[in-house]
C-alpha cells in the first residue's frame, strides 16, 4: 500500500530506533485517513525533532525544548489542524520541562510522542533527564548521580488524561497506541523507548527486549494502577496505555474555539469601532 | 487657566478610583485633561500619587505645581505641600491627621466617617470626589450617572456610592469659599478618556489580532487585561503563558498557523524572549512584540519609567535578521502605529517590536475618538493560482519576500518552517551556497523596511538654531519645552522619532549638520538614540539631556538645560 506520508532519506544512523517510530506514525496517520495538509508536526531540536522533514506534513521545527508552545498556538489559531508534537527526551523533559508540566495542565488536543533514548544523541552522548543512574558519559565521568526523571509518573500526577509507554521495537503496538493517542480528546503522552545505537551502550535493543512486557490491565481509567505501572522500571518494564480518561480540554474552555476555527472568522477593522464607546 | 490636582495616599487607598471617576466626569463635561500615575511596587502602603491636569488646550504633560491637593494620608501632605500654589487648597480627613495651625488652605472633609455612614470605608474615595467637584464648580449629576454605569448590575452599590458622593459634596460646600474656575469648554464632541495600554490593546484588536500569549509584567500587563476583557465577546484567545519563552513561542505558532498574534512584556521578559525573536527572524514568521519599558537592569524599578531598551531591541537576537522597531509620539499616534506594526510584520514576514514605556502605558488622556476606517488589514498571503507547486515556503525572490501560505490552506500542499538554515522548501541544509542565498534573501528585506519608516516629526522653528532629538513618550514634554524656548526667543525645533529601526535618516541629514547646537533628550543614562544616530549617520549630537531616576521629564527641566547654553 502506498503511504501518503512517507518521504525519502533521513540523516539518522543505520539501525536507529527512530525509523520504526516514523513508519508507525506514517501508517497511523494513513489508517486514520488524515491528509498531509491536515496534519502539523511541531518539534524542537535533536534527532527525533527532525521528523517533520522526513514525513510529508506541515512542520514547525523550532527551538530546543520549545515544541509544545508553538503547537498550542497553532492549535488555537486553527482547530482544523491535527497537531502532533514529536521530540526527544532532552527536548521534552530537560530544556522543555516547564512547558511539559504546564501543557498537561492546559490539556490542549495535542498528541505528544517522545522518542526516549535516555541519552543526548545529537550532541554525542551526554546524559539526558531519563538516563539511569550509573551511566558513564564524557560529562558524567563517574556515572549519572541524579535519579532519572519519570515522565509517566509526572504526567499522571499533573492530571494527564492519556499516558502510554511504547517501545520502538514493537512497531504494531506503537502504531495502534499512536492511533489511540491521535484520536484522544486532549493532551496525550506516549513515551517511546527508542534505543540510540550510537551513544547509549546500556539501553540497547537487547536490553529493552529482555525487559519489556505487556501487563494485563483491569481498566484504563484506574489512576492508582497507572501510577503503579509508571513506577515499574528495571528488570521488568511495562508497555501499554496505562491511563485513558478524558477531561475537559483547553479548547472546550474557550468559547471561541468550539465553533469555527479562529482563522476562518472574517475580519473588518471598521466593524469594531464601537469597542471604543466604553471609554466615552 | 489650568487646574492641577494631585491625589496621594498609600497603595490600596484607591487613588485610581478617584482619578478615573473624576477624569471621566471631566471628559464628559467636555474638558481636556491628562492624568498620570506615580506608584510603588507594592500592593499596600508606601506612597503613591496621581496627577490630573485640566487645561484650555489638550495638556501634553502634568506639571509640578498643585492647585488642589487631596491628601489621603499625612505623608502625602508632607511630600507635596511645597508644590501647592499660594491659592491652592488641601482636602484632607481631620480624623486622619491635622494641619499646622498657620495653614489656612485646608478643607477638612471627614472622608472615612462619611463613607462608613453611607456604605463602607471603601467609599472614602467617592466622598473625596464629591468634595473635589465642589472645588472645581461642577454639580454631581454626571458623576452620579457614571457611578450607575460603573456599578450596573450590582444591586445597591451604585446607590450607596451616589450617597457617599453627595455627602462629600455637601460637606465641602459648607466650608468651601474658593472654587477654581475651569478653562472654557471648546466643543461638545464626545471624547474618550483612555490610557496608553488600553489604546494599544484596542489597536491590536482593531488590527485583527486574534491571539495574545504573555506572562504578566509591569507595565505591559494592562494590555493583557484589556484584551482578556474582550476575549469572551470577540474571536480572540488570551493565554497566560508559563513564562516569556512559552509566550513568544506560542505566539509564533499561532502566527505560523494563520492568525495575527501578539506578545507583550517589559525588558526582563523580553530578555527571555530573545531566543524566540531570533526564531521569528530565521523562520520569517510575522510577530508583533510590545515592550513596555521600565528601568533596569534586571528587575530595576518595576513601576517606574525609562527608555533604556532601545539599543537592546534594535540588536537583540543571535545572528542577523531584519526587524522593525517602532514607538509612538502620542497616545493618538500609538493607535495607528501599532496597526502599522502588524501590517509590516505580515507584509515583510519579520518580527516587529513596538516600544512603549510606563509613562505612556499608565497615562490617561482625553482624546477624539479613533478613526477605525484608517486602519489597514491585509494578510499578504499567496493565492492558490500563484503558487509554484509544490509549494516552497522560502522561495528565493528578488524582494526577499517569499510567497506565504498557511498550513492546511491548500490541499496537497504542506508548509514547512525551520530554525536550522534551510532550503526553499524549508528542509535543513548545510551547504555554503544555499546558506548564502538564504541570508541574502532575508537581508534584502531590510532595505524595503527602511523605505517604510516614517521620518521623525518636525516641530518648532522652521530655521532652528537649536535642535532637540527625542523619541517615544517624551513627545509631549518636548513640545512644551520647544514652545517655551521659542517664546523665550530661542530658535528651537525638535525632531521626534516614532519609527526607530531601520533609522529614518533623510530629515536627520538635512537638519542635524546645520544647526548651531543639537540636543538629545532621553529617559536613560547612555543616550541610546544619540548613539544610534551617530552609528547610522556619523554625526554626533552635541549634548545629551538624560534622566534615569525612573520618573518622566517635566518641560522646565529641558528648558533649563537648553538655556544653560545662553540665549
Amino acid at each position: 500500500m502506498v503511504n501518503n506520508f512517507m518521504l525519502g532519506e533521513t540523516a539518522w544512523c543505520p539501525g536507529c530506533g527512530n525509523f520504526s517510530i516514523r513508519e508507525a506514525l506514517a501508517e497511523a496517520l494513513d489508517e486514520l485517513e488524515y491528509k498531509p495538509h491536515e496534519v502539523l508536526i511541531c518539534s524542537g531540536i535533536g534527532q527525533a525533532a527532525k521528523i517533520p522533514h522526513y514525513l510529508k506534513v506541515n512542520g514547525f521545527n523550532g527551538l530546543h525544548g520549545r515544541a509544545l508552545p508553538p503547537a498550542i498556538g497553532a492549535r488555537i489559531a486553527n482547530t482544523r489542524l491535527k497537531v502532533i508534537v514529536e521530540s526527544g527526551d532532552g527536548d521534552s523533559y530537560g530544556e522543555g520541562g516547564n512547558h511539559f508540566i504546564h501543557n498537561i495542565r492546559r490539556n490542549p488536543d495535542i498528541a505528544h510522542f517522545v522518542h526516549n533514548n535516555q541519552v543526548y544523541g545529537l550532541t554525542k552522548g551526554q546524559a539526558s533527564p531519563t538516563s539511569d543512574p550509573g551511566m558513564k558519559t564524557g560529562i558524567q565521568v563517574s556515572g549519572v548521580v541524579h535519579p532519572a526523571f519519570n515522565p509517566l509518573l509526572t504526567a499522571l500526577a499533573m492530571g494527564a488524561g492519556f499516558v502510554a509507554r511504547c517501545f520502538s521495537g514493537e512497531k504494531e503496538h506503537l502504531k495502534e497506541t499512536m492511533k489511540k493517542a491521535l484520536e484522544f480528546s486532549g493532551y496525550a503522552l506516549v513515551d517511546i523507548l527508542q534505543p540510540c545505537v550510537s551513544f547509549n551502550k546500556v539501553n540497547t535493543f537487547g536490553w529493552y527486549r529482555k525487559r519489556v512486557f505487556f501487563p494485563e490491565l483491569n481498566a484504563l481509567d484506574d489512576w492508582s494502577q497507572a501510577v503503579k505501572l509508571s513506577l515499574q522500571w528495571g528488570e521488568k518494564i511495562p508497555l501499554g496505555i496505562f491511563y485513558n480518561k478524558p477531561r475537559p480540554t483547553f479548547e472546550s474552555s474557550q468559547k471561541v474555539l468550539t465553533g469555527k476555527a479562529l482563522i476562518d472568522i472574517p475580519f473588518e477593522p471598521k466593524e469594531l469601532s464601537k469597542i471604543q464607546e466604553e471609554f466615552i | 487657566m489650568d487646574v492641577n490636582i494631585l491625589v496621594g495616599g498609600a497603595a490600596g487607598q484607591g487613588m485610581d478610583t478617584v482619578m478615573n471617576l473624576l477624569g471621566k466626569t471631566l471628559v464628559r463635561h467636555g474638558y481636556e485633561i491628562i492624568y498620570t500615575k506615580d506608584y510603588m511596587s507594592r500592593v499596600r502602603g508606601g506612597h503613591n500619587f496621581s496627577r490630573l491636569r485640566i487645561a484650555a488646550q489638550t495638556p501634553w504633560t502634568p506639571v509640578n505645581m498643585i492647585d488642589i491637593l487631596v491628601a489621603l494620608n499625612e505623608e502625602t501632605y508632607l511630600n507635596h505641600i511645597s508644590n501647592l500654589s499660594p491659592t491652592g487648597r488641601i482636602i484632607f480627613d481631620p480624623d486622619s491627621f491635622s494641619l499646622p495651625a498657620e495653614e489656612r488652605r485646608g478643607l477638612p472633609v471627614e472622608l472615612l466617617k462619611l463613607a462608613k455612614e453611607h456604605g463602607g470605608p471603601v467609599m472614602a474615595n467617592t466622598v473625596a470626589v464629591g468634595a473635589l467637584l465642589v472645588m472645581i464648580g461642577l454639580e454631581t449629576g454626571t458623576t452620579e450617572k457614571l457611578l450607575e454605569e460603573f456599578f450596573a448590575g450590582k444591586e445597591g452599590i451604585a446607590e450607596e456610592n451616589i450617597n457617599a458622593l453627595k455627602a462629600g459634596y455637601k460637606s465641602a460646600s459648607r466650608k468651601c469659599d474658593a472654587c477654581f474656575d475651569l478653562p472654557a469648554v471648546k466643543s461638545d464632541v464626545k471624547k474618550l478618556f483612555i490610557e496608553g495600554n488600553q489604546i494599544l490593546g484596542m489597536s491590536a484588536l482593531a488590527s485583527g489580532c486574534r491571539f495574545l500569549s504573555a506572562y504578566p509584567m509591569t507595565p505591559s500587563t494592562g494590555i493583557m487585561n484589556y484584551l482578556a476583557s474582550k476575549s469572551g465577546e470577540l474571536p480572540l484567545v488570551v493565554e497566560q503563558a508559563e513564562d516569556e519563552i512559552a509566550a513568544i513561542n506560542m505566539a509564533l505558532g499561532a502566527s505560523y498557523a494563520g492568525v495575527r498574534a501578539l506578545t507583550v512584556t517589559s525588558g526582563g521578559g523580553f530578555s527571555l524572549m530573545v531566543e524566540g525573536l531570533s526564531l521569528a527572524g530565521m523562520t520569517e514568521t510575522p510577530l508583533v512584540i510590545i515592550v513596555a519599558m521600565r528601568p533596569g537592569p534586571a528587575t530595576g524599578l518595576p513601576t517606574r519609567t525609562e527608555q533604556g531598551d532601545l539599543s537592546f531591541v534594535v540588536s537583540a537576537g543571535h545572528g542577523e535578521f531584519p526587524r522593525a522597531v517602532l514607538s509612538a509620539t502620542s497616545h493618538e499616534d500609538a493607535f495607528y502605529r501599532l496597526n502599522k506594526a502588524f501590517d509590516l510584520a505580515d507584509r515583510f514576514q519579520v518580527p516587529v517590536i513596538f516600544l512603549s514605556d510606563q509613562n505612556f502605558a499608565d497615562t490617561h488622556r482625553s482624546l477624539e475618538p479613533f478613526d477605525f476606517g484608517r486602519l489597514t488589514y491585509n494578510r499578504y498571503l499567496v493565492e492558490e493560482n500563484e503558487i509554484n507547486k509544490p509549494y516552497k515556503r522560502y522561495e528565493i525572490t528578488e524582494s526577499g519576500i517569499s510567497p506565504r501560505a498557511l498550513p492546511g490552506q491548500y490541499p496537497g500542499e504542506v508548509v514547512l518552517i525551520d530554525s536550522d538554515e534551510h532550503d526553499e522548501k524549508g528542509n535543513i541544509i548545510e551547504d555554503a551556497k544555499t546558506r548564502n542565498l538564504m541570508v541574502e534573501k532575508r537581508m534584502r528585506k531590510l532595505a524595503l523596511l527602511a523605505d517604510e519608516m516614517d521620518e521623525p516629526d518636525l516641530y518648532g522653528d522652521t530655521q532652528p538654531e537649536r535642535l532637540i532629538l527625542g523619541w517615544g513618550s517624551t513627545y509631549g514634554v518636548l513640545r512644551e519645552a520647544v514652545d517655551a524656548l521659542s517664546a523665550a526667543g530661542i530658535k528651537t525645533a525638535m525632531l521626534h522619532f516614532s519609527d526607530l529601526w531601520p533609522l529614518p535618516r533623510r530629515r536627520l541629514m538635512s537638519l542635524l549638520p546645520h544647526v548651531k547646537k543639537s540636543y538629545c533628550v532621553e529617559n536613560n543614562a547612555g543616550g541610546q538614540l544619540a548613539a544610534l544616530v551617530r552609528k547610522e549617520t556619523g554625526i554626533p549630537v552635541n549634548r545629551l539631556i538624560l534622566k534615569y531616576d525612573g520618573r518622566s521629564f517635566m518641560p522646565d527641566e529641558i528648558v533649563r538645560e537648553v538655556e544653560r547654553d545662553g540665549k
